[in-house]
């Protein structure tokens, strides 16, 4: 293009934030439209949806000018009691998995902190189980875990003891020296911890990298010990990624679907928001009693998410 | 590290445990998984402590008869394979030409309602899969697009543009500003100094993003589940397995299927680990 045509150009006649305007608009474009038709149109009609006397087999025949308005679904839920069971245990198994993740990924972070020979080769082998895909751990985890010829039950039962297998992923309650727990439940835990460690683990590994290494060595020379090192040096800096991660961990297993499914389809009282969603969706073909579960599940995100947005900005400001 | 920072031998010790035990939890089921698939699944019943089998004892032919077409006697994998290969191929694409272009307005260009914008992708990213998952249902079955690889395709797109324009904005940022300033004085247009410019620089990480798209195609599973369960023909590598498990298919089968199924995500993955995790983790740096 030469310099004449650009004069004359529209284009050219536009100041340089007129240009930029411009330019942000269209390459924001598809991205808009994409979410706009799968995001924010499906979005509105979970709102629909939740208000509607709505099932899977009225689908041909639905418009928006013949739905039957009801609160019925949203009253329904909430006065159920699988509603309220269904929220503790997501609840219980988002914390849960969220404190796992963040724990072991903070001491295998602090661990492989120090170079050693081959820590490269360790830390992409630690990533494994988070790049598996979640169908073969699901899998595998199944096989390990089966009562007849699963490898922690046969060692069990040879090794420890048990005088006979144990169901792991459909037991609700189990007694162990007279304290009843969760087993299932505390076997999906196990087994997202174990999927999700390595993201926390990676996330905490990226902040410790950054910090100097100079305060440290100025504070071992001055005698700190590494216990002191580790909680008034290290420590404070870590305090806003694993924040960030309690937030996006508990945010994203609040939401978990897979997992649970394929280990055990919601049996042995694993029955979280997201597997309930599911059934009442496919299982009782009631669509407008899952798009209630879905809002209400939404719902409890988003104050959750401006409770942290809050909380982070006080923060700042203190 | 000078030698004041040697840590005392304790705490080396416990720093060798703690790494050992988090490789041997890390490594050690998938590597049971993949010595179970080459046991024969009688094997596996009578003994199944014994994980060092001999390698007389070996026998690979879970792995083909999991691939092989029902029509030969086998599972079908490899039809499941090619479907999902399809699609990640095409989420990969359409997901990356959308991203690039939104990634780049996010990284460089300061235009009007640029928080609004930013602020919906990230939200759309916090969003639960499942409460969409009730409305695509509905919408797409009544445009008759369920039971379809193209209506999988599109949500797969959405769902993976958030990430994908996060990621591709990290590595654009990283870029010296000056090129771009340099090419667009010369008279490029922002469509080419993009493509001629930024792109190539960015090919790294670009290619990492595209990496991370396809492994999130490859593996989803509940959104194949709700639109492609009844069409078998269709099936995806994970809807297949995980429908596999509720017919009685032997074990053995179901791990070569799964072994199968992980193997290029792995080798993709260690291709560009560096490129991936820096990409992912840029941001929780402060």
């Amino acid at each position: 293009m030469t310099s004449s045509t650009r004069r004359f150009s529209p284009w050219a006649r536009m100041t340089r934030a007129q240009r930029e305007n411009l330019n942000g608009h269209l390459l924001t474009a598809p991205t808009l439209l994409v979410i706009l038709a799968i995001v924010i149109v499906p979005f509105l009609a979970v709102i629909v949806f939740a208000f509607a006397d709505l099932r899977l087999v009225d689908i041909p025949y639905m418009n928006l000018g013949n739905i039957e308005w009801t609160l019925d679904n949203i009253i329904g839920a909430m006065e159920s009691k699988a509603f309220w069971g269904a929220l503790g245990t997501t609840i219980a198994y988002a914390t849960l998995t969220t404190l796992g993740a963040i724990v072991c990924g903070l001491v295998i972070a602090l661990a492989i902190r120090r170079p050693f020979r081959g820590r490269g080769v360790v830390r992409a082998l630690l990533l494994v189980p988070y790049v598996l895909p979640v169908i073969a751990a699901a899998t595998i985890w199944r096989t390990m875990l089966n009562p007849q010829y699963g490898l922690i039950n046969a060692f069990g039962l040879e090794f420890l003891g048990w005088d006979r297998p144990i169901g792991f992923l459909n037991t609700s309650t189990y007694e162990v020296f007279g304290v009843s727990i969760p087993l299932t439940l505390l076997t999906v835990v196990a087994f997202e911890v174990w999927k999700t460690t390595p993201l926390t683990f990676l996330f905490i590994t990226a902040r410790l990298q950054s910090i100097p290494g100079d305060i440290e060595e100025a504070a071992a020379l001055d005698g700190a010990s590494s216990r002191k090192i580790l909680t008034q040096i290290v420590g404070p800096q870590l305090r806003a990624v694993v924040l960030l991660l309690i937030l996006l961990r508990f945010i994203w297993s609040f939401q978990s679907f897979n997992d649970i499914y394929l280990l055990t389809g919601g049996a042995g009282g694993t029955q979280v928001m997201a597997v309930k969603v599911y059934t009442e969706l496919i299982t009782r073909a009631d669509i407008g009693s899952a798009a209630s579960y879905g809002l209400l599940m939404s719902v409890i995100l988003a104050v959750l998410l401006v409770f942290y947005v809050l909380l982070s900005r006080r923060k700042e400001t203190l | 590290m000078s030698k004041a920072m040697r840590a005392p031998l304790p705490e080396r010790t416990l720093r060798v445990v703690v790494i050992v035990v988090a490789l041997v939890l890390a490594l050690g089921p998938v590597l049971y998984g993949m010595v179970l698939a080459i046991r024969p699944f009688s094997a596996v019943l009578n003994a199944p402590l014994d994980l060092f089998p001999s390698p007389s004892e070996w026998d690979f032919s879970a792995f083909g008869t999991a691939i092989r077409d029902e029509a030969d006697g086998g599972f079908g994998l490899g039809r499941f394979i090619r479907n999902s290969l399809l699609l990640a191929l095409g989420t990969v694409v359409a997901s990356l030409a959308v991203s690039v272009l939104g990634a780049y307005a996010a990284a460089r260009l300061r235009y009007k309602g640029r928080g609004v914008v930013n602020g919906i992708i990230l939200s759309v990213y916090l969003l639960p899969g499942i409460v969409l998952a009730v409305p695509l249902f509905v919408m797409l079955s009544r445009v008759g697009l369920t039971g379809n690889l193209a209506g999988l395709l599109i949500v797969y797109v959405s769902t993976t543009v958030p990430v994908a324009i996060y990621m591709v904005r990290n590595y654009f940022i990283a870029l010296p500003e000056s090129v771009e300033e340099a090419a667009i004085i010369d008279g490029c247009s922002l469509p080419v100094m993009l493509w001629r410019v930024v792109l190539p620089i960015a090919a790294p990480g670009v290619a990492a993003t595209a990496i991370y798209v396809f492994m999130i195609a490859w593996n989803e599973y509940l959104f194949a589940l709700l639109f492609l369960v009844q069409k078998r023909e269709l099936w995806t590598a994970p809807l297949g397995l995980s429908q596999l498990t509720e017919i009685s298919v032997p074990v053995t089968v179901l791990l070569a299927g799964s072994i199968i199924v992980t193997v290029p995500v792995v080798v993709l993955f260690f291709i560009f680990q560096r490129f991936l995790v820096s990409g992912l983790t840029t941001g929780a740096e402060k």
